[in-house]
């Protein structure tokens, strides 16, 4: 295997305040369009990236918080910038670093130097060299697979101008506009007519750039007949001083191609996670969501399909985990915008020790699209009595020719399942641990090997001493 | 020193005491058999012996190999070398039959065992139990019927090898032939190590093939007669009346 590199030294200049004759740290007073002209030139966008990135903001500036979901008052929006902009140096020393999200990363058998990085207080991890590798293999077929910053220089730009944030208007809602205005880093993948990438591809950002994994944007496009798995995140806590997450994911799916995204994120206990993502599928293609959400503080986040070729097809499954002090709002919306749709929707979710579980969806089966068919199954597990897990399927069903089920199932784990397991030897914890470890089983064998075993590994961290 | 040692045992669910001054010892390399009529609480007797949390115990003591158990988790005494073959094993979705096996086996013994040495070994086991291979990855007993049910206890039987195995109506419900191959497997349990075995029946097919060392009947929640294995065919021939009355 070949050994990893690391950056000596890391331009901090991207992060660096302007201290004050005493040292001070200067708090600014809002996101300006001044900071968002500085992102832009450090990025070196092309011009109609710095307008779209000032268009954005003026946006941000119109949009309120939404107010239908979990509280996110703990979100100082009127301090923004400090998690546009965090200070560089708060959390500068790996003993600043939280013993929770250290002991994490060591029951995960997380290196050292990866650890560091992933805490943001260690040099630049450099995956270069892995990632050259894969973009080699798949560049023979004609993948483009890169950073999107520097598909934006490159021949692929026009491609990009013409996609990118079209799926996700920025007018949107707040943190989609938020997001277009400082948006950094993140993936871009383009696969060509007819080719099939044998291998999953992983998401560039993950450990790479300091503070990356914010804002990213990820930008896959799939040509006719194209086929691709996309894998995105990491079961190791991302630990960010600057707790707000709002990344943007636009996957455009071509007539006939068929995409495979997967996701397990786990953000570190104090994050407010507003993920955007959203899928286009032309005629006759499939669109595969495979999602595990673990940690954070809160999470809003609903990946929508948009079905809008005839014989589209999408399926969703998904698993959300929602532990104490979490309040983890994860769903799912299609939109069926013509006829002979299909969407199959298999999301389950666990909550203990008070943490709040809320599957919400929306499927929308539009006038014209007559013959559509979705199905849904929701299964939540309560593991106790202070927990909460609630459903909130919306349906609106524009024509009669439509086949549209929906299933919600509220169990637990029974005394006699327990006494079950332990009879044969194993402990109260193992028994419990084996049961949540079963009911997750529909999404865990949907991942590659290594990130099913990351999957039952968190599952194993999260009830960790859940017996009283 | 007997294997078990069951003294003064009683045995209460929701304050109302159900089981009433049990005294049981079974030695090992002995077959014991617990008979009664329904409603009995031989169930009740058994589960109790493996920890349930349905039931208290209020009163007496019962000893594994000279220890106690009264105080001890279902796995601890499980890791002590006791088994209960379950009248309505639970089912567990998303666990394949060999994995959990193989946990739980490398939970008793506290080795790892390599999965595809594992796998050879039940592969074995499944051949006296006239099972097919593709249980192996079916989900714990989702799906089985009555019978798959019951010879996938005996599998965990014979693959987990406990010195005292409580096998709970293991042959309810079962056709001629199944009970025949859940009593072949007993059989092979019992010859293959130091090996006891209380069975808990109201039918006597089960016991055909093996050779029982001591009957016990329950009534009432009381142990009220104990004998020999020809008190089997006494029973079988004027029923429970004699002892119940």
């Amino acid at each position: 295997m070949t050994e990893k590199t690391y950056v000596d030294d890391i331009n901090r200049s991207l992060y660096d305040f302007r201290y004050d004759e005493d040292g001070y740290y200067k708090v600014d007073e809002g996101l300006t369009p001044e900071i968002v002209l500085q992102i832009s030139a450090e990025k070196n966008d092309p011009e109609w990236m710095r307008d779209f990135r000032l268009h954005s903001l003026e946006c941000y500036r119109h949009l309120q918080v939404p107010d239908w979901g979990p509280d996110i008052s703990g979100l100082n929006m009127d301090e923004i910038v400090t998690y546009v902009r965090p200070k560089t140096g708060i959390s500068a020393k790996w003993s600043d670093v939280p013993d929770e999200i250290k002991d994490t990363f060591e029951r995960l058998g997380i290196p050292q130097a990866e650890r560091e990085s992933l805490a943001g207080v260690g040099a630049q991890y450099d995956s270069e060299l892995v990632y050259h590798n894969v973009r080699e293999e798949v560049a023979a077929q004609g993948v483009i697979y890169t950073d999107l910053e520097s598909a934006l220089h490159g021949p692929y730009a026009d491609m990009i101008r013409e996609h990118f944030m079209h799926l996700v208007p920025v007018t949107d809602h707040k943190f989609a506009a938020l997001h277009g205005a400082v948006w950094s880093g993140g993936s871009f993948v383009y696969v060509p007519k007819n080719v099939r990438v044998e291998i999953p591809l992983q998401s560039y950002f993950r450990l790479n750039a300091p503070g990356a994994g914010q804002f990213e944007h990820t930008l896959i496009i799939l040509d006719e007949g194209a086929d691709l798995h996309f894998i995105e995140g990491c079961s190791a806590p991302k630990y960010n001083v600057a707790n707000l997450h709002a990344g943007c994911v636009e996957l455009y799916v071509g007539r006939h191609a068929k995409l495979r995204y997967s996701t397990i994120e786990n953000w570190s206990k104090n994050m407010y996670n507003l993920n955007t993502k959203r899928a286009l599928v032309e005629e006759g293609g499939t669109m595969e969501w495979v999602s595990g959400s673990f940690g954070s503080h809160v999470s809003y986040l609903y990946p929508t399909t948009i079905l809008r070729g005839e014989n589209a097809h999408m399926t969703y499954t998904g698993i959300t985990f929602a532990g104490a002090d979490q309040n983890l709002d994860t769903g799912m919306k299609v939109i069926h915008a013509t006829k002979n749709t299909s969407s199959i929707i298999n999301a389950k979710s666990i909550s203990k020790s008070g943490g709040i579980s809320t599957y919400r969806s929306a499927v929308v089966i539009q006038p014209n699209a007559a013959g559509s068919r979705s199905t849904a199954n929701c299964e939540s597990l309560m593991l106790d009595d202070r927990s909460q897990s609630d459903t909130i399927p919306v349906m609106d069903i524009r024509t009669s020719d439509a086949d549209v089920g929906h299933e919600a199932k509220i169990g637990r784990i029974s005394d006699e399942a327990v006494f079950y397991l332990m009879s044969r030897g194993l402990s109260e914890e193992e028994a419990r641990t084996m049961v949540v470890s079963g009911f997750a089983e529909s999404v865990s064998k949907e991942l590659p090997l290594e990130y099913a075993v990351e999957m039952n590994n968190l599952i194993r961290l999260e009830m960790k001493g859940s017996i009283g | 020193m007997p294997l078990l040692s069951i003294n003064d045992l009683c045995v209460s669910i929701d304050e109302t005491e159900i089981l009433h001054h049990i005294n049981l010892d079974i030695e090992p390399n002995q077959i014991h058999v617990l008979m009664g009529p329904n409603g009995a609480c031989k169930s009740t007797l058994g589960n109790a012996i493996m920890g349930s949390p349905a039931y208290t115990i209020t009163q007496g003591s019962m000893l594994l190999n000279g220890q106690e158990l009264r105080n001890l988790p279902p796995d601890s005494r499980a890791k002590l070398g006791l088994f209960l073959s379950f009248q309505n094993p639970v089912e567990v979705p998303g666990i394949s039959l060999s994995n959990f096996i193989r946990s739980a086996f490398e939970q008793r013994t506290g080795e790892h065992i390599r999965l595809w040495t594992f796998r050879k070994q039940l592969k074995a086991l499944l051949g006296i139990l006239d099972m097919d291979e593709s249980y192996l990855d079916r989900d714990l007993n989702v799906g089985f019927s009555g019978g798959e049910k019951k010879k996938a206890e005996i599998l965990q039987l014979l693959a987990l090898n406990p010195s005292l195995a409580i096998l709970d109506e293991t042959d309810s419900g079962l056709d001629v032939d199944a009970v025949r191959t859940v009593s072949s497997g007993l059989a092979k349990y019992m010859e293959t190590g130091s090996h006891s075995a209380l069975i808990i029946t109201h039918s006597t097919r089960i016991l055909e093939s093996l050779h029982v060392d001591k009957v016990h009947i329950l009534a009432g929640g009381r142990l009220v007669h104990e004998g020999d294995a020809s008190l089997i065919d006494e029973i079988n021939a004027t029923g429970f009346e004699r002892f119940t009355a």
